[in-house]
């Protein structure tokens, strides 16, 4: 009856309850998480993965800011009507540089994993401007002022710098140039080789019809313009990404 | 002289808050800062008008409880409450008539997650931490630990709500679900939170009754584990000292489990164990019998705090997850059906012998219906959290139906009759201002309850079978466009069901307006509740 | 690969295994003969005084 009257100096003693509920609370947390931190296929290697670019990472900053989470998924599943409706499933590489993951859990709004690519740049404006011009049906709110307001990134080596000290493996070349390239990519006329060079795929030009100024309207369609067109599909092998 | 350290703390705290202001790195961190000074000033100015320069009088009893702040906590949850249930309504609205966002700061995207906070940590945080308070006092039979700290609990955890609720509408956020607020915002938490533990581990400690009563064992798991997963999911780099901007620790699959282990806790910690700990006090008071049995209560309490922390992935069926961590999830959330409805049925069956009181009591009944709607939402979430029926249900309303189903029905329900109990208690009165009122709030809200939640469950299913439809020759049938269109109807009918919530709260927000000022309302005795005279107290 | 084969082995094994009996031991413990009068005696705690 020894052990068995243990118990009640467990019921007795607040420390004790303390210390077993948090060790009965982290085993699950450990078990399950520690592993993922671990193992190398949780994400399988995909060719064409990159940082973002200045200017989309920007651009993601204000999908966050407005919430656009709330109502849209980026988060393709591995289901016949999902592929043929976004395209190919979602694989864990591809939200590899998100800091935060944007997967969101609700599709009022249709998914946007792979979004990029599929409108014109004028679409997404309008769009975002007054969604019910372009989809009648639509339910979501106007982003218009995002049009009239000048993209203001206090510092955006600040922000490259901070996404290195998460693991994002921005160069040293990156940051430096990465004022240089916040412009670039917005602007006609700048040349955009170097800014290629680092960003392979990223889409350059005037987004949001008004070549004079760049607006948080650019950063946003740069940043959805670019969603789920990196990885090449014709050479990814679906076996191997399988665990 | 009383309260001139904290008068001269929040003082500097507005010295503070200007100079972040002032230098700060964006326009977003100045108009935060800017808030948070008017708000200080303003607790500031109040501070030094209570000062008095008298020689401090006798302090209260050692002896007696702190109930001071119980009473202010049991009013701030019927404030929220309200204005929470009035934000769910707009954004409600704003689904079924999208013109009713008003860019840039009422539009839904910010206006969805100042609703959740506002429900979850406004209205449910003020709730658990009143109540808590109250109930460790009473079944510890000792004064709250650490004089003012539950004051400072109280105030502090106000500005948090504060603070939180200004960002989302200046579009200060971290994207993280129910975890919205950015890091200096997540700071100002820990530190709250780590003075509540104190103060409640602090009363469990020098206790007088020799066992510690089972409600603050859930109380308590409660407190600790939104700790550690507060503190677990909000790692973040920030970019600079003077800004708002932060990025996560952990990206993409790592990030997403990190969050839905704090997602799904949330849900099992905050919004289940913690109001279990106030189910486990207040339904044996009300109905003046102990709990059914307090050994299953025991093991209700290991097998459920034990298994909740597993169930988080079930939130990433399908998705780059690993496939082991999804079934693993899948398991154990199906496994926490069990625990569940053993309490459910401990809660119920306290009353057994006793079940007239149902009729007699509507404040009993506001309580079990508060389990009944715990017990539903219980099966209806294991049953989600199957594949299967996840690859349905994912993505659509019905996620949002039983949702509500559980937090409308079982934290806010359960929360009413804590309130209804508490605030004759605490303002000694000798009974309510109207139970007629009371029987209102309970059909007012029951029935919003079943609308939303049936109109939910049928616009989901809709939606998830609408996005997987085939015809004939193997095309999609409907656009992604045609499926919102669907739901209009929907939308119009949920709006309705939280409004007839949102008036319910209202009664009840009169009802306690009422009794704190001492009125009695002359109305007729609830039917079959008088044959049995009251003995004199 | 290897740390993951490994604990992954062990979160399905003897990890589950001392869990589900850590968990057999709380059932065994509170459901003791002479638990019951305990059990009661803290099941009254809330309705003993106000």
């Amino acid at each position: 009856m020894s052990i068995l009257d243990k118990h009640q100096y467990i019921e007795r003693n607040a420390t004790l309850l303390l210390v077993c509920s948090l060790l009965v609370v982290t085993i699950g947390g450990i078990v399950e998480i520690a592993p993922l931190f671990y193992l190398q296929n949780t994400i399988e290697k995909v060719d064409g993965m990159r940082p973002y670019s200045p200017l989309e990472l920007a651009g993601r900053n204000i999908y966050i800011r407005e919430g656009c989470y709330v109502c849209h998924s980026q988060m393709i599943r591995p289901f016949r009507d999902e592929v043929e409706r976004y395209g190919h499933y979602s694989l864990a590489a591809e939200s590899m540089f998100d800091h935060p993951f944007q997967w969101g859990s609700k599709r009022t709004g249709p998914d946007l994993a792979r979004v990029g690519d599929k409108y014109s740049n004028e679409w997404h404006v309008q769009h975002l401007t007054e969604p019910r011009d372009v989809v009648p049906e639509s339910i979501m709110p106007s982003y218009s002022f995002l049009k009239e307001t000048p993209l203001k990134v206090a510092n955006i080596k600040a922000d490259l710098t901070a996404n290195t000290d998460v693991g994002v493996p921005y160069t040293k070349e990156d940051i430096d140039n990465a004022e240089a390239d916040l412009k670039a990519q917005a602007d006609p006329n700048a040349d955009t080789t170097a800014l290629l060079a680092r960003y392979p795929k990223a889409k350059v030009g005037d987004f949001d019809g008004d070549p004079s100024k760049v607006t948080e309207m650019d950063a946003l369609v740069a940043y959805l313009q670019m969603l789920g067109t990196l990885v090449d599909y014709s050479s990814y092998n679906d076996e191997s990404g399988y665990r | 002289m009383n309260y001139t350290i904290e008068t001269i703390l929040i003082g500097v705290g507005v010295f503070l808050a200007v100079l972040g202001a002032a230098f700060a790195q964006d326009s977003l961190f100045q108009a935060h800062m800017g808030v948070l000074a008017i708000t200080l000033a303003i607790a500031f100015i109040l501070m030094l008008r209570r000062i008095s320069f008298a020689p401090a009088g006798p302090q209260a009893s050692q002896s007696e409880y702190f109930d001071d702040v119980v009473r202010y906590g049991v009013i701030a949850t019927v404030f929220w409450g309200v204005v929470g249930f009035l934000v769910g309504v707009v954004v409600a609205l704003q689904l079924a008539f999208p013109d009713l966002n008003i860019e840039p700061f009422l539009n839904f995207g910010r206006l969805r997650p100042l609703h959740t906070s506002a429900v979850i940590f406004a209205f449910g945080g003020n709730a658990l931490i009143a109540t808590s308070f109250y109930v460790v006092q009473r079944t510890c039979r000792a004064r709250l630990f650490g004089g003012s700290l539950g004051w400072f609990v109280f105030w502090g955890y106000q500005l948090f709500i504060v603070m939180a609720a200004t960002g989302y509408l200046l579009g200060i956020t971290q994207g993280r679900e129910y975890a919205e607020p950015e890091w200096y915002v997540d700071l100002w938490l820990t530190i709250v939170w780590v003075a509540y533990l104190i103060a409640f581990l602090g009363t469990i400690l020098k206790r007088k009754e020799p066992h510690i009563y089972v409600a603050n064992w859930f109380y308590l798991s409660f407190i600790v584990t939104i700790a550690m997963l507060h503190v677990v999911n909000n790692l973040a780099v920030p970019v600079s000292f003077l800004g708002v901007k932060s990025y996560s620790l952990f990206s993409g699959v790592q990030d997403a489990l990190t969050q839905w282990w704090y997602g799904h806790n949330a849900v099992g910690f905050f919004l289940t164990a913690g109001f279990l700990g106030m189910m486990y006090y207040f339904v044996p008071k009300q109905a003046g019998r102990p709990v059914y049995s307090y050994r299953l209560s025991i093991i209700h309490f290991w097998a459920l705090i034990f298994m909740y922390i597993w169930a988080g992935p079930h939130h990433l069926h399908y998705t780059a997850l690993p496939d082991w961590a999804q079934t693993l999830g899948m398991v154990f959330s199906v496994m926490l059906w069990m625990p569940s409805w053993g309490g459910m049925i401990n809660g119920l069956m306290t009353l057994s012998g006793a079940w007239d009181k149902i009729r007699t009591d509507p404040v009993i009944r506001m309580m079990i219906i508060a389990i009944a709607f715990y017990g539903m939402s219980t099966f209806e979430g294991p049953m989600m959290s199957i594949k299967a029926v996840n690859s349905l249900s994912h993505y659509t309303e019905w996620t949002i139906g039983h949702v509500h189903s559980g937090a409308l029905g079982w934290v806010g329900m359960i929360t009413f009759g804590a309130v209804y109990y508490l605030v004759p208690k605490l303002w000694n009165r000798d009974g309510l201002y109207s139970l007629r009122l009371v029987n209102w709030h309970f059909w007012l809200s029951t029935l919003g309850i079943v609308i939303y939640a049936a109109v939910l469950w049928v616009a989901g299913i809709q939606q998830g079978l609408m996005w997987r439809e085939y015809d004939s020759q193997g095309f999609l049938v409907y656009s992604f466009a045609e499926s919102v269109k669907a739901m209009f109807p929907y939308y119009v009918l949920r709006a309705v069901g939280g409004g007839l919530y949102l008036i319910g709260g209202l009664v009840m927000a009169y009802n306690v307006y009422m009794t704190i000022r001492g009125y009695k309302r002359n109305e007729a005795p609830i039917v079959g509740s008088v044959p049995n005279l009251q003995p004199a107290e | 690969m290897e740390t993951y084969t490994a604990m992954r082995q062990f979160a399905d094994s003897w990890g589950m295994v001392g869990m589900g009996l850590f968990f057999l031991g709380v059932i065994v413990f509170t459901l003791r003969p002479g638990g019951k009068r305990q059990a009661q005696e803290a099941a009254n705690i809330p309705l003993k005084e106000d």
